[in-house]
């Protein structure tokens, strides 16, 4: 009589999560699922609307990462418009949307590290619930909390210079921008009173990336080989010289042997080279690309595959921190899920020294908005978004109605990878138990955290997380339940 | 004779012109009384009923009724903000209005209104009616799902030679703005423009131009409908 385990996370809309782990007589794991309750009702839900509607409607898909939505909405309507892909725009619109998207990754990796992830790392993943949730690092390591804070606040502040408002702003439109930024905006930003200025962030920023160093340096078995699995890996690069580039690129992947296996597609084409498998289980689709099939084809999304990607990154303190990420395994693709942490804040500290270098550009506060151009029926826009790589293509009638939608968010590029690191947990931490203590359950969420912060951050962000536990025979009798929250 | 009159608005005694509608009377001595169907130049039509004020006991609205001397208007009582919130809220619920990814946010009179009176939910269930947004001319969309029949764009909207381009089919519920299509060719881009600038919603639609307008300089994001009337 075999037996499962269901945890079942309680968070936010936009994301529903549940994790179902089988046990045979012994307490062998027989297979572990991670099952995602996606939101897809706004494929249909922009169906007739005007294309220009499309980056403020869709971007209400998500409440962490808006912007990413606004943004890859905005570059498949350029296309649209005709204002061409990327470099199509002015220098101003470009440098705009540059900026609210640093500003966007900054704030949104600040929050997954600080907020969602400090957490597990200051108090080991089997400390004390009560105190290891971001109420605990405040009373402890207020310091590292207020950095946290003050670091998303920012973000926040060069989203609304740019966009409008803090979230859910009017920023991008087809083929341009609605505004550039004011000349106090930009003096604020570069000389604001400490701590909120560029200078600050690109120190503390410097200052994650050591303490994760650090923690790593004294905790290496755990983050080298907590869910590790090996992949292929995806994202965005830099057309020409393959830099790391997050918000227009080619297509690129590498396998696990760090072998390119799609070689700099343009985003107009990614459909011939991806495609998303179904499977009976789950809603959430599985991406895969196609000259490799849906077994072998999967690939991570996010920010340890864009390092595993990338050739090198274009600032100078990343790229440093970049070359002894890349030499800890060997110039070889990194396959440790905890090491996601690592290249997140590699990011942030890119994203910090990429908005000093955009509001030091004079193009930045004058020049022209707007592009445009030969009417097309159809677009795509991709942007690496914090979480990974987020596809957005558009039809568009000769009235302008929106006809097709198809989104795949990083979430779903991402879902077989968290089912990998989900099963890693399962095998390896999880088997040969009768009980499930709390400690391995939040394994579990530690393992999808590393990759998404949206399916479990809602309510551990206010220090709690309530779960359900139950453990199930075959005929779905509970044998045992767990409430933790 | 002198044609001013004298007639109190709250208890506030003010001086009129003969002819004089109440709103004209208040707008001149700086009191506020929300309208929506009410516009500048146009005949007054009295189809939104925003502007109900009670006179002599008798609630009229103050667009079409001329002011009389010793007459008494009661413009901010308890009860009639009550009655006209009660008529914005029915304006929400008769459409669909999804402010926050409407493009005439923050232009838009009706959200305007709303805010000034601080109305937060309508007590009236939504009736989610089944309408469509409709392309009807290479320049215009029309959103019926906002449109509060208001008849602004009726009367307001003319061709150079002084014929009307939009109409309304069909009464009651059913009721739905068209625009006269053997008028297509007169429409160029000015008055696309006009039209969709004269409905106070955003139901009539200038193609490829939403959003443009960045937030901060919208037209209630720098100042408050009614905000510029003193107390
Ligand atoms: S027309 Fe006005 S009230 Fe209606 S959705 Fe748009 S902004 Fe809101
Ligand atoms: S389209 Fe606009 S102006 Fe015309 S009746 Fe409707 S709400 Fe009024
Ligand atoms: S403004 Fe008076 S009825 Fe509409």
């Amino acid at each position: 009589m075999g037996k499962k385990i269901t945890i079942e996370p309680i968070t936010r809309v936009e994301g529903h999560g549940k994790v179902t782990i089988k046990l045979d007589d012994d307490n062998n794991i027989v297979e572990s699922r991670l099952h995602i309750v996606e939101f897809r009702g706004f494929e249909r839900f922009v169906q007739g609307r005007p294309y220009w509607e499309a980056p403020v409607l869709v971007q209400r898909l998500c409440g962490i990462c808006p912007v990413s939505h606004h943004l890859a909405a905005a570059k498949a309507m350029d296309v649209v418009v005709g204002a061409g892909e990327g470099n199509g725009l002015t220098p101003t619109a470009d440098k705009v949307r540059r900026l609210m998207h640093y500003g966007q990754i900054f704030q949104s990796h600040v929050l997954h590290f600080f907020h969602l992830v400090s957490p597990d790392l200051l108090f080991g993943v089997d400390g004390d619930p009560a105190t290891r949730n971001i109420v605990g690092v405040a009373q402890q390591f207020p310091e590292l909390a207020t950095q946290g804070v003050m670091m998303r606040k920012f973000g926040q502040e060069i989203i609304k210079a740019t966009s409008g408002k803090k979230i859910h702003g009017t920023g991008a439109i087809p083929g341009g921008v609605n505004k550039c930024l004011t000349k106090e905006d930009v003096d604020n930003f570069l000389h604001g009173a400490d701590p909120l200025n560029i200078d600050k962030m690109i120190s503390w920023a410097s200052d994650a990336v050591e303490l994760f160093k650090d923690y790593h340096l004294k905790n290496k078995k755990f983050i080298d080989e907590f869910a590790y699995f090996p992949s292929n890996h995806l994202s965005l690069v830099r057309k020409g010289d393959g830099a790391l580039e997050l918000y227009d690129g080619v297509l690129r992947a590498v396998d696990a042997d760090g072998k390119i296996i799609l070689n700099d597609v343009d985003n107009q084409e990614y459909h011939h080279h991806i495609a998303e498998g179904v499977k009976s289980w789950t809603y959430m689709k599985f991406p895969f690309l196609k000259h490799l099939g849906k077994e072998k084809g999967w690939f991570r999304v996010g920010p340890l595959a864009r390092l595993n990607v990338a050739e090198f990154i274009p600032s100078e303190k990343a790229q440093r921190e970049f070359e002894l990420f890349r030499a800890y395994t060997h110039g070889k693709p990194n396959q440790s899920s905890m090491h996601m942490h690592w290249a997140r804040l590699i990011e942030v500290l890119h994203a910090a020294e990429e908005m000093k270098r955009l509001l030091l550009d004079p193009d930045l506060t004058k020049g022209d908005l707007m592009t445009t151009g030969t009417r097309k029926g159809e677009g795509v826009g991709i942007i690496e978004a914090p979480r990974g790589t987020l596809f957005h293509h558009y039809k568009v009638d000769p009235q302008d109605h929106i006809t097709m939608c198809n989104l795949i968010v990083s979430t779903t590029c991402n879902n077989e990878p968290m089912n990998q690191a989900v099963n890693w947990v399962a095998r390896n931490v999880i088997a040969g138990n009768e009980k499930v203590p709390e400690h391995m359950l939040n394994q579990v969420e530690v393992a999808i955290r590393a990759y998404d912060p949206c399916l479990s951050c809602a309510t551990h962000a206010m220090g709690k997380m309530p779960l359900k536990i139950s453990l199930e025979d075959q005929s779905g009798n509970i044998l045992d339940e767990v409430i933790k929250g | 004779m002198s044609n001013e009159i004298q007639l109190t608005i709250d208890g506030k005694s003010i001086v009129a012109k003969l002819g004089q509608t109440i709103v004209e009377a208040a707008r001149d001595n700086n009191v506020y009384i929300p309208t929506l169907c009410d516009f500048k130049n146009l005949t007054p039509a009295g189809t939104c009923r925003v502007c109900s004020v009670k006179v002599d006991g008798r609630v009229v609205v103050a667009c079409g009724t001329r002011v009389a001397s010793g007459m008494v208007v009661e413009n901010e009582s308890a009860e009639m903000t009550d009655t006209r919130k009660a008529i914005i809220e029915m304006l929400f619920v008769e459409g669909n209005h999804m402010c926050p990814t409407c493009e005439k946010s923050g232009n838009c009179e009706l959200q305007a209104i709303a805010y000034h009176y601080r109305i937060t939910a309508p007590r009236f269930p939504f009736l989610f009616p089944k309408k469509s947004l409709e392309s009807v001319h290479p320049l215009l969309m029309l959103e019926h799902n906002r449109c509060i029949q208001c008849r602004r764009c009726v009367r307001g909207i003319r061709t150079k030679d002084g014929k009307g381009v939009f109409a309304f089919k069909n009464r009651s519920n059913n009721i739905e703005l068209i625009m006269d299509k053997s008028r297509a060719d007169d429409i160029d881009d000015e008055l696309a423009a006009a039209a969709a600038n004269i409905c106070p919603v955003g139901a009539i639609i200038k193609k490829g131009v939403g959003f443009s307008t960045p937030i901060g300089e919208r037209t209630f994001d720098k100042q408050q409908i009614g905000e510029s009337y003193g107390k």
